[in-house]
């Protein structure tokens, strides 16, 4: 089918062209046929005629997922039915994907087996052709679209494996599937779209996908009010992404990463023009990876089920701006005071979110803070120019938070049975309702314990070595580089670079303290939840347990992708560095002048050195200042008071939000647009307007239909006396 | 000879038209608009002594309409009767807009 219509663009040439990478199609395509089969499936409806809602319960914030009703059969009554077709989804959504991941893997093979150094293109159909403007909907496969989609469909699989556990009791277990696929379709045509505008198709596919699984149980209203917020917030981001599209149309001409990059030359170094497109290019950026100042939709997209925060709201669309800029980063190395702009706000918001996460009760709310702050670190890695720096965090990331949600996951999963034993309505997510959790679920307990020591950045775990290299490029970056010689709103760009680097230590510090924080409340200490519920506490099943531990696996060992050269004790140094050179390398070098970065290699020990202790003392801090034995129950524990309580409060944001922008608009809208505009002008004027007139023509021509037969006479003879007139006389 | 003619239908259609926007009874306005006719019949006599058949051909049409128009005219007159007992268009005005 598809592959008939492959014209090889120049692929007879390419060394991938009779590999398995012929078959790149189909790794979208699986995801997409896994959505049309659920999809169908989700369409008929269920057994029995249930409500729809999957619980009657209390709070909005709290997650209605997971309801283990076994053993309770008395329940079944009020309880919501099944799919009648779980066994059938269950197979079919994680299989596709693992297919999908199994062919991107041989793909990866074949790629290795080859030296690549320029991308594998393949062109299935012209999309639009108007005028200069001619688009190709084409797959790129190269080394940074590789580890994407395999950190996509490799996540994705194990994601997707939880899900068949944590969702099985759902009565909109096929939708879910179905939704869950057509992101992963999305996504994967988001990272393999060879040009802006194909890219733009999974950019706002991935939006739409992330809009029906936050307000996946949209019959409570704060969850549908969440996934609305997402897709407005990211609707701002995504004008800013189309403009930077046509200022590279209508400078360049094209819209294919290959053109693009052929021509960027013809830029001028730091000119406004592509300062402006990068600017516009990251404030898509800034929606899509929730950046200040468009990060409010993501904590609020926690809604949603858990294992959507851990893949779409963690692991993969959210690192989407983090993509755009290391492939667009032939643009960026061009644009120092853009560049420096993305590092600041990175850096801000990494500060920023992290505070806040130090306050959070809900264990989902920690873990969303913590995704911002985390994604504000690889923003400060492709803002001053460490793109593989940054794809590295990325991807372990991907590993570690991808861990951290699905434990919190087995975490709710395993509270929410609890309440559900005792028919208690009680927040299942709130660690003031948790506590000593390590007795019940020991293995759920070791794994967290793994990701949490790899985000605060403790060796040998996967976040060390990523967070490591990012901050060790911030540090050689304040000397000889673009960057540090450019002036950013006045301030040197040196200057710049140290407030980022002291931002993002400081956001370390905090990163370890708040998810120490976590786990002592969540695991650790006496148990809050209630006695007779901790009967119903135990251990989530394999398929739960399995996807946790090959994350545990992968968190443990992700910084083995890219050693710095100082410890290449541990194995090969860079070797995702060398992975990406033939995408970042150029880029990279045109910021720091044209040399290799080089830090001394004292400095770069005592930089290591500090990572460490910073996360050792977050860690030490948290463990000897946190009493979790003091923590007494949501229900009865005491307001905070003072900087507490407006951290707790998220300092207010979404409030000043509401002041600021939401009530002025509201306003404007309703006077102005609505009451002015619409009903004033074009109801009242135009409408109501031209009907007035008519009807006063109408009244006119009426009052001459007399009904008198004498005038009738008198008009004819008139009319016929000045036609005769006219006639005579002209 | 055709001055002649001529005048005398323009005096005979001009009687008509007085007649028609003056006189209210239905009746009689019906008798001037076929004086009307009459007079235009006249001229196209006339003008056929001179310019050919033609004229006498149109006669003929003019007077098979006024036939038609006489009958259907009265029908209506006398419908109008029955109804409104009189004739008097003053009287009769339900068209109005």
């Amino acid at each position: 089918m598809l592959q008939q219509s492959i014209e090889s663009a120049g692929a007879a040439l390419h060394p991938l062209a009779n590999s398995a990478a012929n078959y790149l199609w189909l790794v979208v395509v699986l995801p997409l046929l896994g959505f049309v089969i659920n999809g169908a499936l989700s369409l008929i409806p269920a057994a029995k005629i249930g409500p729809c809602d999957p619980d009657m319960g209390h709070d909005g914030h709290s997650e209605h997922a997971g309801h283990v009703g076994s053993g309770d059969s008395h329940d079944d009554a009020h309880h919501p039915t099944r799919s009648r077709y779980v066994g059938l989804v269950s197979i079919i959504g994680p299989l596709v994907l693992a297919l999908s991941f199994a062919l991107s893997l041989s793909i990866f093979l074949a790629m290795r087996g080859t030296e690549m150094t320029t991308p594998f293109i393949q062109k299935y159909w012209t999309w639009m052709v108007t005028g200069d403007l001619k688009i190709d909907f084409a797959f790129q496969l190269d080394q940074l679209s590789m580890l994407m989609v395999l950190v996509i469909t490799g996540i994705g699989t194990l994601i997707h494996l939880f899900s068949v556990g944590y969702m099985k009791e759902d009565p909109g277990y096929p939708r879910y599937f179905a939704y869950l696929n057509l992101f992963v379709a999305f996504m994967l045509i988001l990272v393999l779209g060879s040009s802006y505008a194909v890219m733009f198709i999974g950019w706002e596919g991935v939006g739409l996908c992330s809009y029906l699984l936050i307000g996946f149980w949209f019959s409570e209203k704060a969850n549908a009010d969440a996934g609305k917020k997402a897709f407005i917030v990211n609707r701002i981001g995504d004008f800013g992404f189309l403009v930077a599209m046509f200022l590279i149309f209508a400078n360049v001409g094209t819209l294919d990463f290959t053109g693009v990059a052929a021509s960027a030359g013809t830029f001028a170094f730091g000119g406004a023009v592509i300062t402006a497109i990068c600017l516009f290019l990251f404030l898509g950026c800034a929606g899509k990876s929730a950046q200040i100042p468009l990060y409010v939709w993501l904590p609020d997209a926690m809604a949603g089920p858990t294992p959507v925060s851990a893949l779409i709201h963690a692991a993969t669309m959210v690192t989407a701006g983090v993509y755009l800029i290391a492939r667009s980063s032939f643009l960026f190395s061009l644009a120092p005071v853009a560049s420096l702009t993305v590092a600041f706000i990175g850096g801000l918001t990494a500060l920023f979110a992290a505070t806040i996460g130090l306050k959070q009760w809900d264990i989902k709310k920690v873990l969303a803070y913590s995704t911002v702050s985390q994604l504000g670190y690889m923003f400060v890695a492709v803002g001053v120019g460490a793109y593989t720096a940054g794809v590295f965090h990325l991807a372990t990331h991907a590993f570690f938070k991808a861990l951290l949600f699905l434990g919190s996951g087995s975490v709710i999963h395993v509270m929410h049975a609890a309440y559900h034993s005792t028919h208690k309505h009680d927040d299942a997510q709130d660690m003031r309702n948790m506590g000593g959790l390590r007795k019940f679920m020991p293995v759920t307990w070791v794994l967290m314990w793994i990701a949490t020591l790899a985000i605060a950045g403790i060796p040998p775990f996967a976040g060390f070595f990523s967070k490591d290299e990012i901050l060790a490029s911030v540090f050689a970056r304040t000397s000889h580089s673009t960057l540090a010689d450019a002036s950013w709103l006045g301030i040197p760009g040196s200057t710049v670079l140290y407030i980022v680097y002291g931002m993002a230590v400081i956001a370390a510090l905090l990163t370890a303290i708040y998810m120490t924080r976590m786990m002592i409340y969540t695991f650790h200490g006496p148990n809050r939840t209630g006695e007779k519920e901790q009967e119903a506490m135990h251990e989530t099943p394999w398929i739960m347990t399995l996807p946790l531990a090959v994350l545990g696996v992968l968190s443990l060992f992700g910084g083995w992708l890219n050693i710095p050269p100082i410890m290449s004790f541990l194995g090969p140094a860079l070797s995702l560095e060398h992975w990406l050179e033939p995408i970042v390398g150029a880029s990279t070098l045109a910021v720091t002048k044209g040399e290799a970065v080089h830090l001394s290699h004292s400095t770069e020990y005592v930089l290591i050195g500090l990572a460490i202790a910073i996360a050792v003392a977050g860690i030490l801090f948290a463990i000897i200042f946190l009493k979790p034995s003091k923590l007494v129950n949501k229900e009865r524990s005491e307001p905070e008071v003072g900087f507490s309580k407006v951290l707790e409060n998220k300092y207010y944001v979404d409030e000043i939000y509401d002041k600021t922008i939401l009530k002025p608009t509201y306003a404007l809208s309703k006077n102005v647009l609505w009451r002015g505009l619409d009903a004033g002008i074009i109801d009242n004027m135009f409408v109501n307007g031209s009907a007035f007139v008519a009807k006063g023509f109408a009244w006119m021509g009426s009052r001459l239909q007399s009904g008198s037969t004498g005038r009738y006479a008198w008009l004819i003879v008139l009319g016929a006396i000045i036609v005769l007139g006219v006639f005579s006389f002209r | 000879m055709l001055a002649e003619a001529m005048a005398l239908s323009a005096v005979l259609f001009g009687i008509g038209i007085v007649g028609v926007l003056t006189r209210r009874n239905a009746i009689i306005i019906f008798m001037c608009v076929e004086l009307m006719l009459n007079a235009v019949n006249l001229s196209f006599i006339a003008f056929a002594q001179y310019y050919g058949m033609g004229g006498q051909v149109l006669v003929l049409l003019v007077m098979t309409v006024a036939a038609a128009e006489a009958a259907v005219g009265l029908a209506i007159i006398i419908s109008l009767f029955r109804h409104q007992k009189t004739v008097d268009l003053q009287n009769i005005n339900l068209l109005k807009g």
